[in-house]
């Protein structure tokens, strides 16, 4: 015993279990309650698409990292994460050298060329929706199912509210009821028709504490009390469009969400105004995927200017 | 009674079942004490004895002039081996008394009560504290009788007597608590008549329901002490949290206990104090608990100053084959330990042995920007942004960030998903910025 030698470094010595791959692999399993209803309600070629966005994603991670020298990290699921997400954001009858041109600009312009992850500002996701969006817009508006063509809900719904007299709620101008929209059984992007599943995915998140509560709160709040003084139907907002999806694992993305309490509500509530004004005023039926970009732009400083006051800090 | 608590800090595996249940225990005497001059934040001590001296047990050996110090007594009876430079376990190098003890532990002259407690007045029990050598024994080692002269214009409301003991498999306060009761309220008592307090505060966590109940039945009659449960959260035994928990003031930054009315005590000091007054005994032995996977019979003693910690591990059955690390303190704050000839001194509330099991290889992976360093830290910094500055010597961001307010809890290092060496970084940070501060102050 006398001459044995011992580890040292410095305090503390015991660490808590959790990494970043669980959070990581936690937002997939998270996701499987919206993959399994995008199955269901489009059939297999959606899980067709999210395999190969997923693949895109891994690979092009992969070879950037290859690339660059760098250590591979494919398996800390964040790749995988960027990768389903932008699937969940796609029409159902994408063609999939779409989905696979969105993957790769999602993890090659949106996070690998700032230096892999931590380093993004952007939800890179959101980069490969925003990339096809501007690309190949006709692809990404077309909502052909089983050769018929279908409207996405939100489109419709503002059309015909903005046609109807006067405060029409959503049951008596289209053909969709609130429960319609609840479950998914809606047109509309891959995984963002059915809140019912999404909300389960998120329930998981808050509990593992892998999520904020203030962001999706801030945000789902401001655009429910805007659109009810701009005497929109409220409810239909909330569910009909990518915003659940992009309020609980877009929006929330640690990366490029702030790290202060008061920022993540500023973060939140920036956001919910800007998808209203997008979704009223401006050119765009949808408005959640250039919110969330936009907000992140504010991070660095949103961060700045909410530094909490420290315990006793003295003026 | 409704359970306390401040602020954030996080749930710690407490593994304090290891030793709760075992009373403690003297520990043999060992064939040599090695005594080291500084076992207290401040001036280290000059030997006052040499090669060849004999001395007795509770012999003043080290002492020097200096408000911030305590002086340094011999745990044993037997005669001064030689007098040499040894690594404290904090990893300071500092001169140590060497002393052959001989088997009749005889005691030094003058060692006896010291009166009744009405009978002395304040200056008289912090002098017979200064002279007891006692400090704080919660493991900082403030000289106790320095925080007990209230500095002009100040006044001591309250004294909290600390038994939060948040550290996991720490128990000796806890046993403490169980074991000597009267001499934590006598301790108390007259700690409060030195700073003139009206009010003495215990605080403990909820996860030490029967001390609770049995300090209750001691402080049974005295009208100006009471006992306040607080919930089971790290780092609920830092003095800011205990008195935020306690009393809802927040220390100021920079500021001191004091500047809010308070004082604040540990468990163990509480007990030395009674000692010191009680039977004129100074501060040459105290609680400890040996425990972890690396030790093979997790024990709580009470060792005499200057004991190697390799003859306490024997005390506690060896250690496992497959050791790793010996951790001096507790694993959130303690000092990991290069070997093990190392004394235990008046700081060492505990040595915890991990495994290879628990020590990981460093290996930071990016950071996620999780933000849960800023969800639990306890000083309410932003643990993140100060690791970030440190890395990159940006002094000035560093102090607009308050770096100087970080208790070095190590609460953003064990929350940190990305492995990453935070509190690491932020003391390279700290001493960086102080000493700019200090460079600056004489230019």
């Amino acid at each position: 015993m006398k001459d044995k030698r011992f580890i040292v470094s410095s305090s503390p010595h015991i660490r808590d279990l959790t990494n970043n791959a669980e959070i990581m692999w936690s937002v997939v399993v998270a996701l499987v309650p919206a993959i399994i209803s995008a199955v269901y309600f489009f059939g297999l070629q959606a899980l067709v698409i999210i395999l190969t966005s997923v693949l895109g994603a891994v690979v092009t991670e992969y070879l950037f990292q290859k690339a660059r020298g760098k250590k591979v990290t494919i398996s800390d699921g964040s790749a995988v994460v960027t990768g389903i997400l932008l699937a969940l954001t796609l029409p159902p009858a994408s063609p999939l050298w779409m989905v696979l041109i969105g993957s790769v600009v999602a993890i090659g312009l949106g996070k690998q060329v700032f230096g892999g992850l931590g380093h993004n500002p952007f939800n890179p996701a959101l980069v490969g929706r925003a990339f096809l969006m501007a690309a190949y817009s006709k692809p990404m508006s077309s909502w052909i199912l089983d050769g018929q063509t279908t409207a996405t809900p939100l489109p419709t719904i503002n059309t015909a509210l903005m046609n109807a007299t006067t405060s029409a709620t959503v049951a008596e101008v289209v053909e969709f009821t609130y429960w319609d929209l609840f479950i998914g059984r809606i047109g509309g992007c891959l995984g963002e028709t059915s809140a019912l599943a999404l909300l389960l995915g998120a329930a998981y998140l808050l509990y593992k504490g892998f999520i904020d509560w203030r962001i999706p709160t801030g945000m789902l709040s401001t655009v429910f009390i805007l659109t009810l003084i701009a005497g929109r139907d409220p409810l239909a907002h909330l569910l009909a469009g990518g915003l659940i999806l992009g309020a609980f694992f877009m929006a929330t993305d640690m990366v490029t969400s702030p790290v202060t309490k008061r920022g993540r509500w500023i973060f939140g509530v920036g956001a919910g105004l800007i998808v209203v004004i997008i979704r009223l005023w401006g050119g765009y039926p949808e408005g959640v995927m250039y919110s969330i970009l936009i907000m992140n732009t504010a991070v660095p400083l949103i961060d700045r200017f909410t530094r909490p006051r420290s315990f006793g800090e003295v003026a | 009674m409704r359970a306390l608590t401040f602020k954030q800090g996080i749930y710690l595996e407490e593994n304090k079942s290891l030793t709760s249940d075992k009373p403690l225990k003297k520990a043999n005497r060992p064939a040599q004490v090695i005594i080291p001059m500084q076992q207290h934040i401040g001036v280290p001590c000059k030997p006052l004895v040499k090669r060849g001296d004999h001395v007795e047990m509770g012999e003043k050996i080290g002492d020097i002039d200096g408000f911030i110090s305590a002086p340094i007594h011999s745990s044993v009876s037997g005669t001064v081996k030689e007098i040499r430079t040894v690594l404290t376990p904090e990893g300071k190098l500092c001169e140590a008394v060497v002393i052959e003890a001989d088997p009749e532990d005889r005691l030094a002259e003058g060692i006896s009560v010291k009166g009744d407690l009405e009978d002395l007045n304040p200056d008289e029990i912090i002098d017979i504290i200064r002279e007891a050598g006692i400090v704080g024994m919660g493991g900082a080692t403030f000289p106790t009788h320095a925080k007990l002269r209230i500095p002009e214009g100040k006044k001591a409301e309250y004294l909290i007597i600390n038994g939060a003991e948040c550290e996991p498999f720490l128990t000796g306060d806890y046993r403490l608590m169980l074991e000597r009761p009267e001499d934590i309220v006598y301790g108390m008592k007259a700690l409060m008549k030195a700073i003139g307090a009206e009010k003495g505060i215990i605080g403990i966590e909820d996860n030490k329901a029967d001390a609770i109940e049995t300090l209750q039945r001691a402080i049974d009659g005295e009208n100006n002490i009471e006992i306040k449960k607080l919930i089971t959260k790290y780092p609920q035994g830092g003095e800011r949290m205990l008195i935020k928990a306690i009393l809802n003031r927040e220390v100021p930054a920079k500021g001191l206990p004091i500047d809010v009315g308070v004082i604040v005590n540990n468990i163990a000091t509480a007990v030395a104090v009674a000692d010191a007054i009680k039977k004129g005994m100074p501060l040459i032995e105290r609680s400890v608990t040996i425990s972890g996977p690396g030790v093979n019979e997790p024990v709580n003693l009470i060792f005499r100053i200057g004991t190697p910690i390799e003859e306490l591990l024997a005390e506690a059955g060896g250690l496992t084959a497959d050791a790793a690390k010996v951790i001096i303190g507790g694993p959130m704050t303690g000092c990991a330990q290069p070997h093990l000839e190392i004394s235990a001194t008046k700081g060492t509330t505990g040595i915890i042995v991990l495994t290879e099991n628990e020590v990981e290889a460093f290996d930071p992976q990016p950071c996620i920007r999780c933000a849960r360093c800023v969800d639990a830290c306890p000083e309410l910094l932003m643990p993140l942004n100060l690791a970030r500055y440190a890395e990159h010597g940006m002094l000035e961001q560093l102090e607009k960030y308050q770096v100087l307010s970080c208790i070095e809890c190590g609460i953003c290092s064990y929350v940190c998903p990305a492995r990453r060496p935070l509190l690491h970084n932020i003391r390279i940070g700290k001493a960086e910025v102080m000493a700019k501060n200090a460079s600056s102050k004489q230019g």
